[in-house]
């Protein structure tokens, strides 16, 4: 920082905390939650860690009821689901916001207003149409089917734009000046750019594909394409039987691991930065 | 919309380039939601054996029932909000992790995470926490002689659909508040600082400004959420209740069509919905992204 | 399959090798609902019918909760895709009825595929909610179940009430409450599940035999109009309000109600109606009391309550569109299940009713109910007296979508912003836009 104020970085680490207990808040008691028994979940959320952690991980560790794949399938399928979203997402969507802001081409602005509507279209209010094309594209129970409809991301793409949109002009003219071509441009200068937004952008695009429950529940029947969330919420079973709050809170906790992993994977790319800006 | 001064001359390429991302959204995006927009003239039993034309009753029909027509007022309400909320902390909590370098990787993991609680699991954290019977924050309210019962009092319900809903998007601004702000040169902020200028003035004359594409970024990007991706928050919590205080546009166009399985009044109820959003964004574009400094 | 030779190819091959008995077997797909314990009863249900034979293999599919089980249902039907059997919700029972072309009824069925079915075999009362006027069974009941009252019999005793003894009518429900109250045995009398709807207004009409609506509450036809705003209904919503105040009565939301278990489990309340089903939940939740059963209450003052109360649960339809020799497996399926032991077993290992009187005589033979006191009231009280039109059951299209009207005008009298006939009033003409639409969509 440029100057030294005690008192501005107590309080800097005051909203600090205080934002990390609101925002964790929930997260400490479902772990809280997954140290005790189901009989003591029954009757309330307890605030302090109790002593069936273990057994609780093994419980989930060891799910694999008939009808549902062994629970490392599960988190395995949602893994990779979530990286091809992921990855699937920032490609298309960086090259098409290069497209939209670095040429102008006929039906440019229908191309991109095409693209950001889909914005407004949760899958839940379309479900049954987009079922219908995945169905006759023969994609039901394949992981195609899985992430390809996920793939398209007006969110990545609009965000992209706005960055590129940032980026002065004289850059681009240096390397037109120097005799780089578009391909040359995107890949020495834009990329190496953009590494802040595509790290921000693939936390949030891994827990999106992480997360997806209906999608997933809908075009897989067969066990093997199960993923995590359809697992979690097989366990809620809220008809006529009372969920085994331990067992679901332990399965929720142990999902949040992969999140984290990519978390602190895509952090470093954060903090280089802060770092090179000290500099 | 406007590009760059300077663009590469390339005929083939930028249509190469958008290829992939528009071959999926016509595909599984426009065709589905032109079928929507069909299915909201029409009359049809769930499973699509009869059909028949109404033309405009399901919207003439929409904007007779005063349910309805409150129910826009009171998505109002929720969207200002959430997008509030959700916008504000998260901007204090992007300026202050940018502000403390080595600790900032801790509590920005300890600031992410949680927004990969999967909303199904969300949901039921916060029926934890604020239910009648055993939930702690109830309890706590009740100890502040607050009874708290989101069953039965509106407000209640609507203030937990607000905090629920803000505190899922938290996560989200908060990191890309922080990207942005990896963009903002430290050199401008370090001649302000020699000039004299205060932290809190820098932030609003230099960083502030600089952070305005990321600004209306999320800014577009929360509506969008509030407006269509609570209604599972919503369903997990209060079902829209009490006595529909807190069924927004979008809950009832799920409720309708996903559980009532009336998919004609459902799908213009969410046609209207586009429209309405379509148009804000418009506005938005128009009006707002000039003030906003590329 | 569009691929002739590539498939004569392989069958030739499969019949020169006839090594793996995978390719004879037939699979029927069954889409269900059953998270949890009861989805793994299900499951090892349908592995044990494969085990038994080796011409059919049942494959059992966890599709979410009911609502999104049908939407599934629905989506893979318009796509061509449907399983052979889905498990439907009750209150969906309406919409599948309607579907005419989509659904292939179960007494049709077993007309053409099955070899010994016999209807009369089944218990009336859970297959009439099932059956059209001319008494065709059109969908084989699955897990079926009927709220029951359950107690406190702790709280009860500290109160210096009888444990033994529940409450019969909601005049004593008041009446042991206030003494519950008064000795400060609990913080609350009374709770239950599903107060607007099926507790509080479909099974509240069957005991006291009154119409929920016209034409045999919709049994007759679509036509029908809601007419559950009767006298009866108004003055227990009246009650309920007047005892919300009073600390009688807990309210613990719409639908299911989540909170309500959790105020009976922790003795804050001392009587709780919900599903017969929850039994095993509600004795493994309720430590540091015993539990007692009795029969949902009736008001004492009226002429032939209680007649019979109404079911709810589950049932499996199955969908058209498939080849006969996998009917033919459906049917077989079907058999198995409702075969006695398997029935009894269901039945017995997670409360919900028995399907068949066999399977009930058969868990009486087991001595079942000797050794489990109260898990025979579900069944006693589905059957007190033969069902009349108004106790049989209820058939309306987009019923989901008639309970969240209750819901919702209930809890605008609890809060004080409707009194109860207002409420009820609305709920009846906004509930008839509903099934108007429904029949509009279905002609």
């Amino acid at each position: 920082m440029v100057e030294n104020r005690p008192f501005l970085a107590v309080l800097t680490h005051l909203v600090l905390i205080v934002g990390v207990l609101v925002i964790a808040f929930p997260v400490y008691v479902a772990v809280i939650a997954m140290t005790h028994s189901k009989e003591t979940l029954s009757l309330s959320a307890p605030l302090l860690p109790g002593g069936e952690l273990f057994t609780n991980i093994a419980l989930v560790w060891n799910y694999d009821p008939p009808g549902m794949p062994p629970f490392w399938r599960m988190v395995w399928n949602s893994t990779w689901m979530a990286l091809i979203i992921m990855a699937g997402k920032i490609s298309i969507s960086i090259i098409s916001a290069y497209a939209i802001v670095y040429f102008r081409f006929p039906f440019r602005t229908l191309a991109f207003w095409l693209i950001f509507i889909t914005l407004m279209l949760p899958v839940e209010v379309r479900i049954i149409p987009t079922y219908e094309v995945v169905a006759n594209l023969g994609l039901l129970n394949s992981y195609a089917g899985l992430t390809v409809p996920l793939i398209a991301s007006a969110t990545a793409t609009f965000l992209f734009r706005q960055f590129f949109m940032t980026i002065p002009d004289e850059m681009m003219e240096a390397a037109r000046v120097d005799g780089a071509g578009p391909v040359k441009f995107f890949f020495d200068i834009l990329l190496p750019l953009s590494r802040t937004n595509i790290a921000a952008l693939s936390i949030i695009l891994f827990i999106y594909g992480w997360v997806q429950y209906l999608w997933p529940l809908l075009v897989t029947t067969r066990e093997e394409h199960f993923t995590l969330m359809v697992g979690v919420r097989s366990m809620i079973g809220l008809v006529d039987v009372d969920p085994q709050w331990n067992m679901i809170m332990a399965a929720a906790v142990l999902a949040l691991l992969p999140p984290v992993l990519i978390v602190i994977f895509m952090q470093r790319l954060f903090v280089k930065g802060l770092v090179e800006t000290e500099k | 919309m406007d590009t760059k001064r300077t663009v590469f001359p390339s005929k083939g390429l930028p249509y190469l380039l958008v290829a992939p991302q528009l071959a999926i959204t016509l595909i599984f995006f426009i065709w589905p939601a032109s079928q929507a927009v069909k299915s909201s003239f029409e009359r049809q039993d769930p499973f699509g054996l009869s059909t028949q034309f109404v033309g405009l009753t399901h919207y003439l029909r929409l904007f007779q029932d005063p349910l309805y027509l409150t129910s826009i007022g009171r998505t109002a309400l929720f969207a200002v909000a959430v997008t509030a909320i959700s916008m504000g902390v998260a901007l204090l909590l992007a300026v202050a992790v940018s502000r403390v370098i080595r600790t900032a990787n801790a509590y920005t993991t300890m600031l992410v995470w949680p927004y990969a609680v999967a909303p199904v699991v969300a949901g039921m954290l916060f029926w934890f926490l604020f239910n009648s019977a055993t939930g702690h924050l109830a309890y706590l309210l009740r100890y502040f002689g607050v009874v708290w019962n989101a069953n039965l009092n509106g407000d209640h319900a609507m203030i937990l659909v607000i905090l629920a809903a803000s505190w899922k998007q938290i996560s989200y601004n908060f990191l890309f508040f922080l990207a942005g702000m990896q963009s903002v040169p430290q050199s401008l902020t370090e001649a302000a600082a020699i000039d004299g200028a205060g932290p809190l003035k820098r932030f609003w004359t230099i960083v502030f400004p600089l952070l305005s594409p990321t600004t209306f970024f999320l800014f577009i990007v929360n509506v969008n959420y509030v407006m269509f991706d609570t209604f599972g928050i919503i369903a997990a919590t209060t079902n829209g209740g009490p006595n529909q205080a807190t069924n927004v546009l979008v809950y009832k166009v799920y409720s309708d069509g996903f559980i009532g399985l009336n998919l004609g009044s459902s799908s213009a109820q969410s046609v209207v919905l586009m429209a309405f959003v379509i148009l804000l964004t418009i506005v938005q574009f128009r009006y707002v992204e000039r003030r906003v400094q590329y | 399959m569009t691929y002739p030779i590539r498939s004569a190819a392989l069958a030739a091959l499969t019949l020169a090798l006839s090594t793996s008995t995978a390719f004879a077997q037939t699979e029927i797909n069954w889409w269900h609902s059953m998270g949890g314990e009861l989805g793994e009863r299900l499951e090892a249900i349908a592995a044990d019918f494969n085990a038994s034979q080796s011409d059919y293999v049942v494959v059992p599919s966890y599709r979410g909760e009911y609502e999104e089980s049908m939407v599934n249902t629905i989506a893979a039907f318009r796509a061509g895709e449907q399983p052979h059997l889905v498990q439907v919700y009750e209150v969906g029972t309406g919409t599948m009825m309607a579907a005419k072309g989509a659904v292939y009824p179960v007494y049709q069925l077993m007309a053409d595929h099955g070899s010994n079915f016999d209807p009369a075999a089944f218990l009336p009362v859970v297959t009439g909610y099932y059956t059209d006027t001319e008494g065709n069974m059109l969908s084989m009941p699955f897990n079926s179940s009927t709220p029951i009252l359950y107690y406190n019999k702790a709280a009860f005793e500290a109160a210096g009430l009888d444990a033994n003894t529940p409450p019969k009518t909601w005049e004593e429900v008041e009446q042991f409450s206030q003494q519950i109250l008064d000795a400060e045995a609990a913080q609350c009398g009374f709770t239950m599940a599903y107060t607007a709807t099926w507790t509080g207004t479909e099974n509240l009409s069957a005991l006291h035999n009154v119409a929920y609506g016209t034409l045999e509450n919709g049994f007759g036809g679509l036509s029908s109009e809601l007419t559950f705003n009767h006298p009866i209904a108004v003055r227990l919503w009246e009650k309920l309000a007047e005892w919300q105040a009073s600390g009688i009565y807990a309210y613990g939301g719409p639908a299911g109600g989540a909170d309500n278990a959790p105020k009976f489990y922790s003795g804050e309340c001392a009587m709780y109606m919900n599903s017969s089903a929850s039994r095993a939940g509600v004795l493994a939740n309720a430590e540091g009391f015993e539990v007692g059963f009795g029969m949902l209450p009736v008001f004492g003052d009226v002429a032939g309550a209680p007649q019979n109360s109404i079911i709810g649960g589950a049932t499996l339809w199955t969908l058209s569109g498939h080849e006969d020799a996998e009917y033919d497996g459906v049917a077989a399926f079907l058999t198995y299940l409702s075969s006695p032991e398997v029935q009894a077993a269901w039945h017995q290992a997670t409360g919900y009713l028995p399907v068949t009187l066999a399977a009930y005589e058969l868990s009486q033979e087991q001595g079942y109910y000797e050794a489990n006191p109260g898990s025979d009231i579900a069944i006693k009280q589905i059957n007190l007296n033969p069902p009349t039109e108004n106790s049989k059951g209820l058939r309306y299209g987009n019923m989901p979508q008639i309970r969240t009207v209750l819901d919702e005008e209930l809890q605008a009298v609890l809060n004080g912003q409707k009194t109860a006939q207002e409420a009820l009033d609305s709920a009846v003409e906004r509930g008839n836009q509903i099934v108007r639409e429904f029949e509009a969509a279905n002609q």
